[in-house]
């Protein structure tokens, strides 16, 4: 017994030298590196490119002298997607890791359930792409507690503007269409998208037959084509993450006559040609840029970056990343400081040129404080359609002087012409 | 017009349904084994017909070759690796035997995902299609390639059945599946008839990957779904039993496509639960369950 005894205090002592030893250098951290913490799916293009994105970045910020002298160090975690492991990361990494700020999901219920763990743990964080208005409406509705969240990419609002600005000039100016159906996953961030689908696509000239959301697991696209075929769309205007590969293999085996449009994240994927053994032909999505696309002077560069170090063109999570974490270190220096509310003030006086467009987020007057601003003078959000095994950008026309090509049994397009 | 669109739509996928659930069900009634590794099985098949159709130049047909030869090695690793040494072993009590057939296979099911989640991401992919194209069946355009699955699987299906009625070898399995220590009095060796059972099973489970990856795509992420709905399935036919099995394939397959094209795209998966709920209530063996 006394033995026993005897060893728990010395697990103690040890613990408490351990502690203190422990304590010192963390203490001395000053002049250590700025540790930013990186927490995605690393199995799925999206979110490796996210990681990938965020150390490309660290590396060009430290060869040219890191972030007030110190050099930027990326911690990534693996969340596999889920909401429970996220959370879990972003407590190890705020807690133990004592990471300055966090990087994290493509999944807008992951982002917001990180969302209060930010807010409580007064840890600036950012979503490379997770879309949810909400996430950025939590900010505007309660400033004070939410204001450490940042939404890195085009919000669910502003997604469906890009869209019915782009289906405004190449469906119904150039194509002559008329009508069109929504084919929306049932998730967080197609809530808002599709609602904005049924407010602007009217406006656009896209008269909304109908909106069809269907389960995140569905497989069997049968059904869906087949009830949104009766009903003589021009095109399908999509709102799709969690599937695309399915969806598109399966538009092109039927022959679906009906130009596929819309969103659909998983095409912007450089290795969606493959996936889909080619059926990917004629899918017309938005994306954030395309291989040899100069939106500023800085995507090439970074593209060609990301090509040398990883081998491959990255999702478009690779550039808006890389932008996240250039932001970031960017308030840092600004506000020669890493304290929480500091680095916040500054992120929002951010104001570079990205990868992808201007760089900066909506104010506080804004419905949508803190996600990132859309439009030709910032980000102009990008439409590209899958050519020949090509990512070819359509829109906007001042980028992208490049004609749309549909295969021959998408009759809507001759239809419409008519 | 409709009634037809639904009637061919639900044909395909539940023959698909069926062939995927007919291997593991004849595993339990022969050989005792819940493999649950099943799922992953399947996506291997899928993946590695895809890669090597895709990567290799295999083309459609060689490529769905190597995948059903690939579900047959990852069956006989899912035998020789974990069940094997599961029911060899001394320490483990017979009583308990179950319990680590099913923890084993579930482990094994969770490292085959998370290996090809590390070799080939878990971004879905789907194979060429044997036959492209569509073709009008009572006006209804069907692409050739739905038609194609349905067929093979009745195929399979159909020399399933003639091996297991009208052979030797069929008989030593209905009678492994009946009284497996009856067998063995009568000098037949069990082990023997066990290889044959993964053999059967790996073919089906890797045709029914390769069909699966050509029809609506795999990923690593779908295989805990894909045994999810062999279960459901084989639960609701009754365990072990092939027959059932085939016509809770097609009960499932129907209510989810009546499902999506009549009430809402989003419904498609609850039916099939809520049947099951029903059907444990009323008759906990099953459709056509024994036990």
């Amino acid at each position: 017994m006394r033995h026993r005894w005897m060893t728990r205090a010395g697990v103690g002592a040890a613990l408490g030298l351990a502690l203190a030893f422990g304590a010192a250098p963390a203490r001395a951290a000053g002049k250590g590196p700025i540790k930013i913490g990186v927490i995605a799916e690393e199995s799925a293009i999206v979110g490796q490119s996210i990681s990938q994105g965020a150390q490309l970045a660290a590396a060009d910020i430290n060869a040219h002298g890191g972030v007030n002298g110190r050099k930027l160090q990326i911690i990534v975690y693996d969340d596999h997607s889920s909401a429970a492991d996220a959370v879990r990361a972003f407590q190890r990494a705020a807690e133990q890791d004592h990471v300055k700020a966090v990087v994290t999901t493509f999944i807008s219920e992951v982002a917001l359930a990180i969302e209060p763990w930010a807010a409580r743990l007064h840890m600036p964080t950012i979503t490379p792409a997770a879309a949810s208005d909400l996430i950025s409406k939590q900010v505007h509705d309660n400033y004070a507690r939410f204001k450490y969240m940042f939404e890195g990419w085009l919000a669910a609002p502003d997604l469906a503007r890009a869209v019915c600005d782009s289906s405004h000039d190449l469906f119904v100016k150039e194509l002559h269409m008329k009508s069109a159906v929504i084919m929306s996953e049932d998730a967080d961030w197609t809530k808002p998208l599709d609602a904005g689908y049924k407010s602007c696509l009217p406006k656009a000239g896209l008269k909304v037959l109908d909106e069809i959301r269907f389960n995140p697991d569905t497989t069997d696209f049968t059904p869906i084509f087949n009830k949104i075929e009766a009903l003589h769309p021009d095109v399908i205007e999509t709102g799709i993450a969690h599937v695309g590969v399915q969806p598109t293999v399966q538009w092109h085996d039927q022959q679906v006559p009906i130009v596929l449009g819309g969103i659909s994240a998983q095409a912007t994927n450089p290795t969606f040609w493959k996936d889909t053994n080619g059926a990917a032909n004629g899918v017309v999505t938005q994306t954030g840029t395309v291989a040899g696309l100069a939106i500023t002077p800085r995507t090439l560069p970074v593209a060609a970056e990301f090509v040398k170090k990883y081998g491959r063109f990255p999702a478009f999570t690779g550039f808006t990343a890389y932008d996240a974490v250039q932001a970031l270190a960017g308030a840092m220096r600004r506000a020669h400081s890493t304290k929480p509310d500091a680095i916040v003030a500054q992120m929002e006086k951010t104001n570079m040129v990205g990868t992808l467009g201007r760089y900066g987020f909506y104010g506080r007057k804004s419905p949508y404080t803190h996600a990132l601003r859309y439009g030709t003078d910032w980000v102009p959000s990008v439409f590209m359609q899958w050519q020949n095994g090509k990512q070819v950008c359509i829109w906007p026309a001042k980028l992208c002087p490049n004609k749309m090509e549909f295969p021959a049994f998408v009759k809507s397009v001759h239809m419409a012409a008519k | 017009m409709l009634a037809l669109q639904i009637l061919i739509d639900g044909f395909a996928i539940s023959a698909l349904y069926g062939l995927a659930a007919v291997g593991f069900t004849l595993m339990f009634g022969v050989c005792g084994v819940l493999n649950l590794a099943h799922g992953g099985i399947m996506v291997i098949a899928g993946l590695v017909g895809w890669w090597a159709a895709a990567d290799y130049g295999a083309g459609a047909y060689g490529g769905a070759a190597i995948g059903v030869l690939a579900g047959l090695v990852a069956a006989y690793v899912t035998y020789f690796a974990v069940v094997r040494p599961i029911q060899r072993s001394r320490v483990i009590p017979r009583a308990e035997e179950e319990i680590f057939l099913l923890t084993g296979t579930l482990l094994w099911g969770i490292m085959i995902q998370v290996g090809s989640d590390y070799v080939f991401s878990n971004n879905p992919v789907t194979m060429r299609a044997m036959i492209p194209g569509v073709m009008s069946i009572a006006g209804v355009r069907t692409p050739r390639n739905e038609v194609l699955i349905g067929v093979v699987c009745w195929a399979a299906i159909g020399l399933l059945t003639l091996l297991v009625n009208r052979t030797r070898l069929g008989k030593q399995l209905l009678a492994a599946s009946i009284n497996p220590r009856g067998l063995t009095l009568l000098g037949f060796e069990l082990s023997r008839i066990y290889l044959v059972v993964w053999t059967i099973y790996g073919l089906l489970a890797g045709l029914a990957g390769v069909l699966l990856a050509s029809f609506i795509g795999v990923s690593s992420a779908n295989a805990g779904a894909l045994t999810a709905s062999a279960f459901t399935i084989v639960i609701l036919g009754g365990l072990g039993s092939v027959p059932g099995s085939l016509i809770a394939a097609y009960v499932v397959g129907y209510a989810e496509t009546i499902t999506a094209y009549l009430l809402a795209p989003t419904l498609r998966p609850i039916p099939a639960l809520l049947i099951l709920v029903v059907v444990i209530y009323v008759r906990p063996q099953g459709l056509l369950g024994r036990r």
